[in-house]
This record gives structure tokens, C-alpha cells and sequence, in this order.
């Protein structure tokens, strides 16, 4: 039997940089989209032989804004995935998707290549909000783009937000939760905001030392507001039937997001694309961040995949059990102890059982037959829990 | 080498307050007298350990013999001897210009007497040494030659008025610096054939020559063979090599005679048998009597250094016991905190040499230290009669043991501008000083007198002097005694729990106020945990104030993205680092450097 892979397909452009972002994408002009598109496919191509034993279970194609291509382009991507690659039976196919990028025309050539899941950045339902956070569209804006892909059929949509946003109280966020939970997505990602090095914010709130105040720039939430939006996220969307099943991710029932799945139980997977970052036969690596060198390897006679790969680190034993488990336990089922048998030949407890003794006595983690897993206050503290099973 | 008249010798030191230019006249001395080339100089050839060139201090006291041709065609040795200039080293100071008969008074030309000056300069004529005064950085634009020379007559009393105006920097004039050494220090005297009788200044520890003993032969003649016997220590040895400094290296020559600078070897094993201030003499036929003023220097400051590490336990023992070959100061026993497991209790001469000795463990010695707030000793007078020396806040007896207590104090000069003394004087009465008097050295400089519990002065009063004098006052001290007062051990609880190793002592009157400090100052040290800690400091049983560290409520990760789990990685481990470098006490993580937190109570 073949082995299954995910393929993640990167396209680092976008309208406008947001100003909590500090992903891999910018504004670039349409001659440099079209020139990433062709080497994108040229990678594609190079990769058809090193893969011939896989295939593909789900396809992710993030950024950036790669709802920003035009139809055809994303085809043509399409066409030479299913060219290179063999894919499994009813595989997962996602793109982002930035409201105010869409036309139906665009959503008929998606559903043609094969796209079946929409993944909707409408962060907030809020304009104020929206417009603090230098997204380039309303909530009508999303509206308009989420009817339109019911419309065209698209029958697994995820939409994606942010908490905590500067200003923002629990009652904002309620708002927000309710008027998309009403929508009836199959998924929600509802992610806290976090305040990264290299974006607007970051120069604002840590090098500002902004504490707010000022109307252009309001406060971040303060703890308590911070707790009470963050009760509220679980609550509302348990209301409208959304099961939780990782730390930030909420679907219906059976709608769980296949490929982010597949990071958290280390499927081997396959990153394309700008800094692209890959999991494969126990080795990480990624391509390479710069757009020039990236172009210019692709645009060469001879195109190889290997020319763009950089910092191939191959986990020992120790490291994947490591991951097992802080991956693993950002799932609400959490960690298996057979799986861990199966993968490791050992007994989790023979390996982690003082961390495990710990954590469990701390109230932070919990058992239930075969699954180790985070309790409430253990997912409020996560990043501690999963220190415990790093290397001292 | 044969026979060097005692006439053409001169035995010296340079005097100086901090950055009055001392080692650079060294320098320029060594350089000009054509020992080294000016390509083999570096650029402070006295301050040879990497340490003291970084600090800008010169730490122990070096001697090096240079060959002068003067101008009336004789040539001269000259023993220069390099003396620390930092108050924890006070003996040692001393017991190098004894070694000398003769000092060279460097004063800044802008700067004019400072607090160090005059103390040095009163320990020089204390020592019956000829002061002969030069002026230094006449060059730079706020130079007032003429007015320093005045002060130099007025303040301190000794003649200016032929002091050279030099630049040691440019090395401008320093030539007649030079012919002055000739003419206004005098020449040894001593009798070379009289028993041997000579002053260990200094010694040091070599891996392969043993134990290098500094000294200034008073008396006799010292020659390999010569069975010789340090008067103090008792310890006796045959000696095996004796010598003069050159620059950074020893020269090995026939004998040391009366009068003569030099270094004799004798297979000795450890520096504690030749401590500084002791005589040496001939164990066959030994003089009359040792020199005066020998004394056992004892440490002032005590502090806990456990290793971060409990597994570097042993290495840190190692690496004590080398130090202390080279520093006979140095004292150390093995202790056990509670909080920080094993570790030593050391004794340093003050804060200085505590942070010079620590700084080299961790440079030289790999290792990463917890140190704990230092403390100096008290007298326990127990209601049994009987009398115990403190040095661990921890050992203090209980309560209805103790009859009362003593700590020492010292005497303090301070020298500052007539604006900044109501400033100072409110500094001094913070610190529990007690005022002695007022004198003005001229029209807008005054020395305060004040008796101050040492301390208080051995945190930060140093910086708290400069900062509330915007750098113009300068101090100097000199230990007094021992002085009955109320003192009360504090005790810091964190999650309820005791820690050894963050008590201490402290005036009765004060204890509040410090409480109050040191929990506002924990809290801020002490990350938030899983759960809430409590931050309490008490008096025995009664706690006087508390702060609390709210419990951690979210350390999430929320965004997680394409597959980059080695960055998520990197973060988690990042984390994790960071709080490696704390202590387990019961359930809660301490950071090492919360435990000197008790120093910085005066930050703000």
C-alpha cells in the first residue's frame, strides 16, 4: 500500500500586508504572481518522481491570499498536482480564501479543479474591528463572498478568527461568534491574537510601549477581558453545536479539518512553495524564504525541488516522541498510549511517566482508557504542559 | 648582576585616586626607561590580568624594576610597586608602601584631591614615605594646574610647587618625572650583612615554581639556599630562587640584598604560609624581631555561592581552593541552604573582592553561580555569656537566647561640593549615620565626617553617593569597631515556605520598609506560576508584609501554522531555557538573580 501525504501549496501574496500578520506574504505586482505561479508548477513537476510512492490524502493551499490568483492560474497549479501526483480517494482540498477576492466565475473554476473546502478569512464580524486590523473588506464583504460560495456549492466551509483584538470586549466577541455560528459554517478556527515581531502591532504595543489609550491606537484587552472573551469562544459555539477538537479549531460533527489534522498526528507531509515547510521520512525541512532565489532556481533549465530546500534536520527517536506528544496533545482527544506503542516499540509511561505523574497531579492533564489528554486549565497552559516533554 | 650600590636604587609607589591616571604613568615610566620597546608595551603592562584591565583597576600589587639612565649619566634601578586602589584592599596598600621609601602623588589637574588622595597620602607619610606630588592631564582643556597645586599645599601640606605638570597620556614631561625620582626619593638603607629581614608585599601561586613571595629585603642578604622562615606563619622552607621583576616576567639573579626589590621561590605550596605583612627571615640566624604592622587580614563580607548546577557542587569546591592559592583573603566553608542546596559560605575583604572573585569563577571557572545577599559579621552576645560571630543570617540563635547584638561600623570621610552636602548628609542619616563633624579643604569643598554601620554601606552606597552628588563626591572608610544595636533577622516566606537563603539581618528600625521593598521586588522577579504565591516577609512569627504573584492564566500557543512546527519548537524550547536558569523552592521556580534582589532594594 502507498503511503499517504499531505500537500501544502504556499502562495506568499496578498493585497495588502494586515497588520497583525507576520506570515510569509506580500504585495507583489502581477508579473512577479505570474512568474511564482510558473515556478510553483516547475516545482511541482521536479517533485513527480521522488513521490511516485505516496498519495496524496489532502491538499492545503494557504498564504498570503491565494484567492488573490486568477482562476485559470489556480487551474493550472491544480492541473499539474493531479499530473505529478497520485491522489487518494475523496481527498481534502482547501484554499484560503479572502473575502472581496471572489468572483463566481472564479468559485466555478475552483470547483472544477477539484477544490472542495473553502477556508474564509472573515476574522471579525465587526468593521471597526476590521478596519484596526488592516483587512481590506467589510463583514458584508464576507457576506456576499460566503453566499456566493454556497451557491456554487461549496458544502465545507471553514471561517477564521481573531480574538483579542485591540479594543475589543467580551461582548464584541460574542457578537462576532453569533453572526458567523448563525452562518452554519462546518468549521470555525477561532485564534487568539498574538502580537509577533515584525508587524504593526508588534511596533505599536512592544516597541511603542503603546498601552493604548489614544483613539487611533486602543489598549489591548486586559487579563480579565482576555479570560472572559476567551470563556466566551467555547461556550457560544457549543451553543451552535461546534465541537472543539484542537486548541483553536471548532467544527460540526465529522467536518474536522483533515490536513491541520494531519500536522498534529505528524503525517508525512509535503510543504510547496515559498518557505514551505515539509515533514518527510523523519526529516524536516523547508524551502527557502526568498522570493529571488526561489524564482531564480525554477527559472533555470534544470529545475530541482532539492536546489530550494533548506535546513534538513532528521529527528531522532527522542525528538518524534517529543513531538508526538506536544503535537498530539493540542488535540482535545488527545495522545494514544497504544499509538505511542505502535510508533515507539516503548511505554509512554516508561518514558514520560514523571512528567505525566506531574502534569496529572497538577490538574493540567487527564486520562480516559487509551488517551492522555489537556484538561481545561491544562489548554489555558499549554505551552507549559508541552515544555515538560521537550529534551531538558 | 654584582654589586648594585644601595645609592643608585630607588624604591617606589604612585599614589592616586581612581582615574587619576596612575597606571598610565606606570606605563609611560616602564616605556620610558627603555625596559620594553614601545611595541612590546601593551598598553597597561602593570594590570596584566585580563580582569583588571576590564574593570580598569588594578586588583593586586605587582612590582617591576626598570633600569634608568639619568641625566647625570648614572644609572639608576627604580622598583616601581604597584599598589590596589580600592578600599577592600586597604592592607594591602598598606603593606606595599611600606615596601617602598618613597611615593609619587598623581593628581588630575581638573579633578583636583579627592577622598582617595588624601587617604593614600596619609598612609604614605603614616609610613614615613617622601610624597612627591605631579599634576596629570594638564593637557585637557579643564586643567587647573595652578589652583591643584595650591590645594596639593593647602589640603594635604606637602611642597607643589616644583610638582611636574604632565600628560602620562602623551608622556609630555614625564621625563622629569623621572629626574625627580633621583633626586627627591630617597635611597634605601639596610645593612646587607645584618640577619635577613625583608617584607612580603605580595604573593602569588605558580603551578610550577610554587609559592612567588613579593618582597623588599629591609635587612641581610637572601640567596638560593638560604633557609628562611616567615616570621608569622612559622613556615620554613630552603630557598630555591630568588630574582627581580621584569615586565610580566620573573628574572632569576645571584642574591637579594638589603635594600633591593625582588621575588624569592622556596617550594612553599600555599600563599596562606606567606601571608603579606609578614618578615621574612633566615631560619638559622634570624633577626631580633619581625617588622611592625603585620596583621592576619580577615574577610568583612560574607555571602553564600552555590553552584546553579547542584551536580557542579565538587567544581566549584575545586575552584575555590585554586583562588585561594593566589589570595590568602579568600575564606570559604561548605553550608547548606534549603533552598539552594550545597554550596559555601565565603568570606571576602568587601564587595569588591566578592564580585571580582565571583566574576572569575564564572569567567575562568565555567561555572554558573547563585549568590546570596551578602552580610557582614555581627556579635551575637548570648544570654549564656556566650558570644558568637555571625555570618549567616540563617544561624541565628532564637530570639530568647540573644541578650543583644553588635555590628560593625566604620568611620567615613566623605569630600563633596558645598551644594550636594545637605543631599549627602541626608544619605548618610538614612543609613543610620552619625554625624562627626565638618571640615572645609577650601572655599567650596568640604570632608564630612560620619561613623556609619558597615552594612549599610556595603550594598550600594557607594552608587547612591555618586548619584546624589551627580558624581562629585568621593569617599573613603576605615573600620572602627564594633557597635551594640537593635537588629532583627527578616525572613522571606514564598508560598508560605521559608527561605533560607533570602533572609537577612537588618536594623530593627528599618525592617518595615525593607519587607515592603523586598516583596515588591520578589514579585517582580518571580515569573507567574500555575498557581498564586504569596510573597510574605516576617519577624520571627509575625509577618510585616506581603505581596502576591498572581497565578499564570494563559501560555497558549494559538496559532500554529503550515506545517512550521520547528519554529513552535524553538519557542517552547526558548521558554524552557529560560527557566532553567531558576530554583525549585517547594513547588515554586525561583530566578537565580532574585536572590541578590536583597541588594538592589535601592533602585528607584
Amino acid at each position: 500500500m502507498k503511503k499517504e501525504l499531505e500537500l501544502y501549496l504556499h502562495i506568499p501574496f496578498c493585497v495588502r500586508k494586515c497588520a497583525y500578520c507576520d506570515f510569509l506574504s506580500n504585495a507583489a505586482e502581477d508579473k512577479t504572481i505570474k512568474r511564482y505561479v510558473n515556478a510553483l508548477i516547475r516545482e511541482i513537476e521536479s517533485c513527480r518522481r521522488a513521490f511516485q510512492e505516496y498519495t496524496a490524502a489532502t491538499v492545503f493551499m494557504g498564504g498570503g491570499t491565494p484567492s488573490i490568483l486568477a482562476g485559470t492560474e489556480t487551474v493550472r497549479i491544480f492541473r499539474a498536482l493531479y499530473e505529478n501526483f497520485e491522489f487518494a480517494k475523496e481527498p481534502e482540498i482547501t484554499i484560503e480564501v479572502n473575502p472581496g477576492t471572489v468572483t463566481c466565475e472564479k468559485l466555478e473554476l475552483w470547483k472544477n479543479a477539484g477544490i472542495n473546502r473553502l477556508s474564509i478569512g472573515l476574522q471579525s464580524a465587526d468593521n471597526r474591528e476590521l478596519k484596526l486590523l488592516g483587512r481590506i473588506h467589510t463583514f458584508e464583504d464576507f457576506l456576499e463572498t460566503y453566499t456566493k460560495a454556497r451557491e456554487a456549492g461549496f458544502t465545507n466551509i471553514n471561517v477564521d478568527l481573531i480574538s483579542a483584538i485591540p479594543g475589543q470586549v467580551a461582548a464584541d466577541w460574542e457578537q462576532t461568534l453569533r453572526k458567523t455560528a448563525q452562518l452554519e459554517p462546518e468549521h470555525i478556527s477561532a485564534y487568539s491574537l498574538m502580537i509577533e515581531e515584525g508587524t504593526l502591532f508588534y511596533d505599536w504595543y512592544v516597541k511603542g510601549g503603546h498601552r493604548g489609550g489614544k483613539k487611533e491606537i486602543p489598549p489591548l484587552p486586559g487579563e480579565e477581558e482576555d479570560r472572559r472573551i476567551y470563556k466566551k469562544t467555547k461556550e457560544i459555539l457549543k451553543e451552535y453545536g461546534y465541537v472543539r477538537y484542537e486548541i483553536s479549531n471548532y467544527a460540526k460533527e465529522g467536518y474536522a479539518c483533515r490536513h491541520n489534522l494531519g500536522y498534529w498526528e505528524r503525517k508525512e507531509y509535503l510543504g510547496l512553495g515559498l518557505g514551505a515547510a515539509s515533514l518527510i521520512n523523519e526529516q524536516r525541512f523547508a524551502n527557502t524564504a526568498s522570493l529571488s532565489e526561489y524564482l531564480n532556481a525554477f527559472e533555470k533549465r534544470k529545475a530541482s525541488y532539492s536546489s530550494v530546500r533548506v535546513g534538513r534536520e532528521t529527528l531522532h527517536i527522542q525528538e518524534q516522541m517529543e513531538e508526538f506528544m506536544f503535537l498530539g496533545l493540542r488535540k482535545m482527544e488527545g495522545v494514544s498510549r497504544s499509538e505511542f506503542a505502535r510508533k515507539f516499540q516503548k511505554e509512554l509511561e516508561h518514558v514520560y511517566g514523571v512528567q505525566i505523574k506531574e502534569l496529572k497531579e497538577r490538574g493540567l492533564l487527564e486520562e480516559k482508557k487509551d488517551f492522555l489528554f489537556l484538561t481545561e486549565f491544562g489548554i489555558d497552559v499549554s505551552n507549559y504542559v508541552f515544555e515538560q516533554f521537550l529534551d531538558p | 648582576m654584582s654589586e648594585i650600590e644601595q645609592n643608585k636604587i630607588r624604591n617606589f609607589c604612585i599614589i592616586a585616586h581612581i582615574d587619576h591616571g596612575k597606571s598610565t604613568l606606570a606605563d609611560r615610566i616602564i616605556e620610558m626607561t627603555g625596559l620594553l620597546t614601545s611595541r612590546e608595551m601593551q598598553s597597561q603592562v602593570l594590570d596584566n590580568m585580563e580582569l583588571e584591565r576590564e574593570r580598569g583597576i588594578t586588583i593586586k600589587a605587582q612590582a617591576v624594576r626598570t633600569v634608568y639612565k639619568a641625566k647625570d649619566g648614572e644609572e639608576y634601578i627604580f622598583n616601581l610597586i604597584d599598589t590596589p586602589g580600592h578600599v577592600d584592599f586597604n592592607y594591602e596598600v598598606s603593606r606595599s608602601l611600606a615596601a617602598c621609601d618613597g611615593a609619587i602623588l598623581v593628581v588630575d589637574a581638573a579633578q583636583g584631591v579627592e577622598a582617595q588622595t588624601l587617604a593614600n597620602v596619609y598612609l604614605a607619610l603614616d609610613h614615613d614615605l617622601d610624597v612627591m606630588p605631579v599634576i596629570n592631564k594638564v593637557d585637557l582643556p579643564s586643567a587647573e594646574p595652578e589652583r591643584v597645586k595650591e590645594e596639593i599645599e593647602d589640603v594635604i601640606g606637602i611642597e607643589a610647587d616644583e610638582a611636574p605638570l604632565i600628560s602620562a597620556k602623551t608622556g609630555m614631561n614625564v621625563e622629569e618625572v623621572l629626574e625627580q625620582i633621583i633626586t627627591k626619593i630617597p635611597a634605601p638603607k639596610g645593612d646587607a650583612k645584618a640577619p635577613l629581614k625583608a617584607l612580603i608585599f605580595d604573593s602569588v601561586y605558580d603551578s610550577y615554581k610554587g609559592v612567588i613571595v613579593f618582597c623588599r629585603i629591609k635587612e641581610g642578604t637572601v640567596k638560593k639556599g638560604t633557609p628562611i622562615k616567615m616570621m608569622a606563619t612559622k613556615a620554613t622552607a630552603d630557598v630555591v630562587e630568588v630574582g627581580y621583576f621584569g615586565a610580566g616576567q620573573f628574572i632569576p639573579c645571584e642574591e637579594l640584598s638589603a635594600g633591593m626589590v625582588g621575588y624569592i621561590t622556596a617550594s612553599l605550596k600555599n600563599v596562606k604560609d606567606t601571608r603579606v605583612g609578614d618578615t621574612v627571615t633566615n631560619a638559622k640566624e634570624p633577626c631580633a624581631e619581625p617588622l611592625p604592622g603585620y596583621k592576619k587580614v580577615n574577610p568583612m563580607v560574607y555571602c553564600g555561592l552555590y553552584p546553579a548546577d547542584g551536580a557542579k557542587y565538587p567544581d566549584l569546591r575545586d575552584a575555590l581552593e585554586k583562588l585561594q592559592l593566589n589570595d590568602a583573603a579568600l575564606q570559604f566553608e561548605a553550608e547548606t541552604s534549603v533552598a539552594l542546596g550545597f554550596g559555601f559560605r565565603c568570606g571576602f575583604l568587601g564587595l569588591l573582592h566578592l564580585e571580582i572573585i565571583q566574576e572569575r569563577l564564572e569567567r575562568e571557572y565555567n561555572l554558573d553561580l547563585v549568590t546570596t545577599a551578602p552580610s557582614v559579621i555581627y556579635k551575637v552576645h548570648k544570654t549564656n555569656g556566650e558570644v558568637i560571630d555571625l555570618t549567616n543570617p540563617t544561624n541565628l540563635p532564637d530570639p530568647a537566647e540573644i541578650d543583644y547584638m553588635e555590628e560593625p561600623m566604620v568611620k567615613a570621610e566623605i569630600m563633596v561640593t558645598s551644594e550636594f552636602i545637605g543631599a549627602i548628609m541626608d544619605l548618610c542619616q538614612e543609613r543610620r549615620g552619625v554625624y562627626q563633624g565638618m571640615e572645609y579643604i577650601e572655599e567650596k569643598r568640604a570632608v564630612l565626617h560620619y561613623h556609619l554601620p558597615l552594612n549599610e554601606i556595603i550594598y550600594d552606597f557607594f552608587d547612591a553617593l555618586k548619584s546624589r552628588s551627580r558624581g562629585y563626591a568621593s569617599f573613603d572608610y576605615e573600620m572602627l569597631g564594633y557597635e551594640r544595636s537593635e537588629l532583627v533577622k527578616l525572613d522571606i516566606l514564598i508560598n508560605k515556605e521559608e527561605v533560607d537563603a533570602l533572609s537577612f539581618i537588618v536594623f530593627s528600625g528599618s525592617a518595615y520598609e525593607r519587607g515592603r521593598k523586598m516583596c515588591e521586588k520578589l514579585k517582580e522577579e518571580i515569573p507567574r506560576q500555575l498557581f498564586e504565591i504569596p510573597i510574605q516577609a516576617a519577624i520571627g512569627s509575625k509577618i510585616i508584609a506581603r505581596e502576591t504573584v498572581r497565578a499564570m492564566r494563559k501560555d497558549v500557543l494559538a496559532k500554529c501554522y503550515g506545517g512550521d512546527i520547528s519554529r513552535k519548537k524553538k519557542l517552547l524550547e526558548k521558554q524552557k531555557e529560560g527557566k532553567k536558569r531558576m530554583r525549585q523552592v517547594g513547588n515554586v521556580e525561583i530566578p537565580q538573580k532574585a536572590f541578590m534582589s536583597v541588594l538592589k532594594l535601592d533602585d528607584d
